[in-house]
């Protein structure tokens, strides 16, 4: 391993580390803003003009507040449990190709910091560690609604890992690599080639388990909303609350990546368009987490359960039987 | 009569009265996969998107920005008391007569007079007690001067419980005399429109 790659690396990582813990600050501000809006209200508007800087004020506040442990919690694991939900979600961002490969003073630079060839399987595989985060949390913090959360939300996600896994199975044995630069290129041909023509069924399943793997708002059972709590963050205050945020808000945005890397084209054929392309799809997944937010109430757990495992997993065998024999013959 | 014959008839049946037609709920696998199916594809969901998404593009906003907007309050509303003064002659209204004090329910006027030197009756002292007010507005409608009224003025946050507002804070200031802009209060006590033609005369001849 050469020198110059282990900087480009590291570089690579610290601007992704960088731009999503901003861009994680500012999906708040875009969150409360659309939500308002949709709510005829005006949302922040007074740090800042049109409140844009309550991003900073929340920081600082979040920053500066004092970090209680409570008593009766298991302290180590009480600590821990939000770095690992900040950790995993930006660890899967290490396979996502973020823009196509583009020429800088000479040197091509590669928007990907790491092209292995498991791609997918190791996003999925990290966001799914990144249910330890929640479920650590909530059992370590000595209250019953946050362990109640804890295994409600653990529940949510391990189900809906088996849809998000059925439902990408059928384009990865189209496409016959996991790398998400080959789903790109396989797509590269334009508007036509996108996978989402051939795998409709397989893109609207991926979708709907992404709002689960997130915990957004029709599946936002992480909260206890019947009890008026907030969920296995009940006992959170200061910035190891704030991560649990920014590893919630960081997965939202590396899944509306990897929703138009998968079934949309991705950023097409690397030019400069394709890139503008992939930026727009990405910000309409991120508004439709929003959008469905002020849209749409929240499913009771025994229904989202029925969903999953009645459903959806049915339908995405199915898919999986139907591509397969359509491959085949 | 009808009307009360309509209410007196609690036969329910006979007045137009009607069960919604809620179709029976599936009890066998097949009509609830039916149900789930035909929900499934009604798109209900992307109604309830339309309908925020419309009112997103329509930006009809109705929120008031409290400290720099304010929502206009009625005139009768009953908020901090105001001492009027006499249009005629910019005088205080006020003859210390001792009503309101005397009618207060909660007790939080405290008032006393003296001879002033034209040996009239003088208000010396008046307090308000607004953390003991309860706003009901029995001293301006028991005031025959209509001298003291309620005011617009709500917002009264204080350091303590006890906050009092003096005479010389409630009583008109002279410029606002002086420029007529001096609002009477239309809540309790007040005069009554065109209660110059309806008024009965005292009978003099007696």
């Amino acid at each position: 391993m050469d020198t110059a790659y282990l900087i480009e690396t590291i570089i690579k990582v610290v601007v992704v580390l960088l731009i999503f813990s901003a861009l994680a600050g500012i999906g708040t501000y875009f969150e409360r803003k659309i939500l308002a809006f949709m709510q005829r209200r005006l949302g922040p508007m007074n740090v800042g003009p049109y409140g844009l800087l309550q991003v900073a004020a929340d920081g600082i506040k979040l920053f500066t507040k004092e970090d209680i442990i409570p008593t009766n919690v298991v302290g180590r694991i009480f600590k821990i449990a939000p770095v690992i939900t900040a950790a995993t979600a930006f660890m899967a961002a290490a396979a996502i190709p973020f823009l196509p490969q583009f020429e800088l003073f000479g040197y091509t630079v590669h928007p990907i910091i790491s092209d292995v060839n498991i791609g997918i399987l190791y996003i999925l595989g990290i966001m799914g560690v990144g249910l330890y985060g929640p479920l650590l949390g909530g059992m370590a913090s000595a209250n019953k609604f946050s362990l109640l959360s804890a295994a409600r939300s653990a529940a949510v996600f391990i189900s809906y890992e088996v849809v998000t896994g059925l439902s990408i199975l059928a384009p990865i044995m189209m496409v016959g690599s996991l790398s998400l630069i080959d789903f790109n290129e396989y797509q590269a041909g334009g508007f036509g080639d996108w996978i989402v023509w051939s795998q409709p069924v397989a893109f609207i399943l991926f979708w709907i388990a992404a709002f689960a793997e997130t915990g957004r708002t029709p599946f936002h059972l992480v909260a206890n909303d019947h009890e008026i709590i907030d969920g296995f963050g009940t006992e959170y205050s200061g910035m190891r609350w704030g991560l649990f945020f920014i590893g919630e808000y960081a997965n939202m945005f590396f899944i509306s990546f990897v929703i138009p890397l998968l079934f949309l084209g991705g950023y097409g054929d690397g030019s400069f368009l394709g890139a503008l392309g992939l930026l727009g799809k990405m910000a309409f997944f991120f508004f439709f987490f929003l959008w469905t937010r002020a849209a749409w109430p929240d499913v009771r757990p025994d229904q989202l359960m029925w969903l999953c495992w009645k459903v959806l997993m049915p339908i995405a065998v199915v898919n999986i039987v139907i591509t397969g024999l359509v491959m085949m013959f | 009569m009808k009307n009360t014959q309509e209410f007196n008839n609690r036969n329910v049946s006979e007045n137009g009265y009607y069960l919604v037609d809620i179709a029976d709920y599936p009890t066998d696998g097949w009509g609830k996969f039916k149900r789930v199916v035909q929900r499934t594809f009604r798109g209900e969901l992307f109604v309830g998107l339309w309908v925020v998404l419309r009112e997103m593009i329509k930006f009809d906003i109705h929120t008031i920005q409290y400290p720099q907007e304010k929502m206009p309050i009625g005139p009768r509303y009953r908020a901090v008391h105001e001492m009027k003064r006499l249009w005629e002659s910019d005088a205080e209204r006020c003859i210390g007569c001792g009503l309101c004090e005397k009618i207060c329910i909660s007790n939080c006027i405290k008032m006393d007079t003296r001879i002033d030197e034209h040996s009239r009756k003088e208000v010396s002292e008046y307090t308000i007690n607004l953390g003991r007010c309860i706003f009901c507005g029995y001293c301006a409608e028991v005031c025959p001067e209509l001298a003291i009224t309620h005011g617009g003025e709500y917002e009264q946050a204080s350091e303590q419980r006890e906050h009092f507002v003096d005479y010389s804070y409630m009583l008109t200031p002279l410029d606002k005399m002086k420029a007529g802009t001096q609002v009477e209060f239309e809540g309790f006590g007040a005069i009554t429109p065109h209660e110059d033609e309806r008024v009965k005369k005292t009978p003099l001849a007696y």
